[in-house]
């Protein structure tokens, strides 16, 4: 008991340099860029916009869970790009702080927590780019009708419960990757592969309804449900996008899968943190 | 009697050392496999034990790869031994290497608050001594550039300032008097004397003996992980001399 209550009084103390360091990664992140903090605006809007042009034809035709397609591509793009950033930037934490674990003092996991919160910040700020664009579809709609099932509902105040879950997951990813990548830089580099696997696997530009409808394999639909970014996209996109309460079955299992993989990543992390210090 | 200031007990500190460092997946699974995950294993620190008192001022001697820094790294927290318990009383500075805790891409007076959060300091705190850290690393001018531009000399300056601007319990010093300028190193000097006059507590490693008699009360000589003389300064630092003149 004592030795829990001692170790929230020195994450107590060492808040402050979790605050240096969110703020830090905030401000340097588009430091020396001309249009500086408006890329976090800029650059998922661009890449939807892309992405629509692409595959705006295959998929966005069928209206079926997708109500419309730009929106359904940005939830789920801005919810992929905020645990993919978060979780690399984690992963090398430890590593690139090496300089300062070397010579004092810290408790290491200010470093991949601090991480995952600036990675936060960012993509709250990105979620600007949601408001715009769906603004502008609300008033196209308005005039023009071409989405009918596009509203806006009270609903969309909870879409703070799926990113604090999605939180949770990318905390506990990002820890147990910052362990690994201690002891193996390898890490890394699987790691961009599995996230490219990510995008595909998980329905940010598709979306599953349509591939049932069509017929894919039940079983193949069976595991890509498994992805807990799945449940939590879903969950985000009940929210925004088709004005209900959730399915309370991805809510489970969105919750549930993200609590376990905290609970496996601060565990990993607190048996091996008193090595690093002779693997970096 | 109050608690000693720093209080190192039965301290062993083990290294594994490897042949090569092994840090990628391929060569951990072949070497595995080959049986050739061998590692020699060694003791940095043997069975360490000393006690520094508030206010007293200990010198650390020893060639190198005696252990100095190893053990000095572990009363900073960060090495945990082997065996062993260390136990430090108070705020710890160290001023192992300075301006480890700096970010390149940021400038002076953004290194001063994001420095002295990694030694557990608020923003509020550091932003009271603010001016005093400036005046004192004679960076004033500069304080807006990004660090990637200072030279070695200055971010040193900087670090002492802002280590030594943040009064701390315990000070841990690895020849960092020798920071900058001949000018500089007697005004560090000078300040760490200060710091002595307010009762903070020492631990000072060097190779020169006459620095550790000029700042320290007691001294210890470390030879292969063990302390071999514990005592006196004058006493140790002669011991110590002998050692150097019969090699």
């Amino acid at each position: 008991m004592e030795k829990i209550k001692k170790y929230f009084a020195n994450a107590y103390k060492y808040r402050y340099l979790m605050q240096e360091i969110v703020r830090k990664n905030v401000k340097l992140q588009y430091r020396d860029s001309f249009l500086g903090m408006l890329w976090t605006f800029l650059q998922p809007l661009l890449t939807m916009i892309i992405l629509v042009l692409i595959f705006g034809t295959i998929f966005g035709r069928s209206s079926e869970g997708v109500v419309c397609y730009p929106v359904y591509l940005l939830t789920g793009r801005l919810l992929y790009e905020f645990f993919t950033q978060s979780t690399k930037r984690a992963m090398r934490s430890i590593r690139n702080s090496a300089s300062v674990l070397k010579k004092v003092y810290v408790p290491k996991y200010v470093y991949p927590v601090s991480n995952v919160l600036s990675t936060f910040v960012t993509f709250t700020i990105s979620l600007s780019v949601l408001v715009v664009v769906m603004g502008y579809f609300l008033i196209k709609n308005h005039f023009t009708g071409a989405y009918p099932d596009l509203h806006l509902s009270w609903y969309i105040l909870l879409c703070f419960v799926p990113i604090l879950i999605l939180c949770i997951l990318a905390l506990g990813v990002g820890l147990i990757l910052s362990v690994l990548n201690v002891f193996f830089k390898d890490v890394e580099y699987i790691y961009e592969v599995v996230c490219m696997m990510l995008f595909y696997i998980t329905p940010i530009m598709y979306s599953l309804t349509t591939f049932k409808k069509h017929g894919m394999n039940s079983s193949i639909i069976r595991v890509l449900m498994l992805n807990p970014l799945y449940s939590i996209i879903e969950m985000f996109r009940s929210c925004v996008l088709y004005c209900e309460i959730w399915n309370w079955s991805h809510f489970a299992y969105g919750l549930g899968v993200s609590l376990a993989v905290l609970a496996i990543g601060i565990l990993v992390f607190y048996k091996n943190q008193d090595k690093f210090i002779l693997h970096i | 009697m109050s608690k000693p200031a720093v209080e190192v007990k039965n301290v062993s500190i083990l290294f594994n050392l490897n042949k090569e460092k092994i840090d990628n997946i391929k060569e951990y699974f072949v070497k595995l496999i080959k049986h050739q995950l061998m590692f020699t294993e060694f003791w940095a620190l043997k069975d360490i034990s000393f006690t520094v008192e508030k206010g007293e001022r200990l010198g650390i001697l020893g060639f190198n790869g005696a252990g100095k820094s190893t053990l000095l790294k572990t009363v900073a927290g960060v090495l945990k031994p082997t065996k062993g318990t260390v136990h430090v009383e108070g705020v710890i500075a160290p001023l192992l290497e300075l301006g480890a805790g700096f970010d390149s891409n940021y400038s002076g007076k953004e290194n001063i608050f994001l420095y002295g959060a990694t030694m557990g300091y608020s923003r509020k705190y550091i932003q009271e001594r603010y001016d005093e850290i400036v005046e004192f690393s004679e960076l004033k001018d500069f304080i807006d550039v990004p660090i990637k531009n200072y030279s070695s000399g200055m971010r040193a300056r900087l670090g002492f300032a802002i280590a030594t601007a943040v009064d701390p319990e315990v000070l841990i010093l690895d020849e960092v008097l020798s920071v900058g300028d001949a000018k500089f190193g007697k005004k560090s000097e000078a300040k760490v004397r200060s710091m002595f006059d307010k009762g903070v507590t020492v631990l000072f490693v060097s190779h020169n003996t006459d620095q550790v008699r000029r700042l320290c009360d007691k001294a210890i000589i470390l030879q292969k992980g063990t302390i071999i003389a514990n005592g006196e300064v004058n006493e140790v630092c002669d011991k110590y001399d002998e050692m150097v003149g019969k090699k």
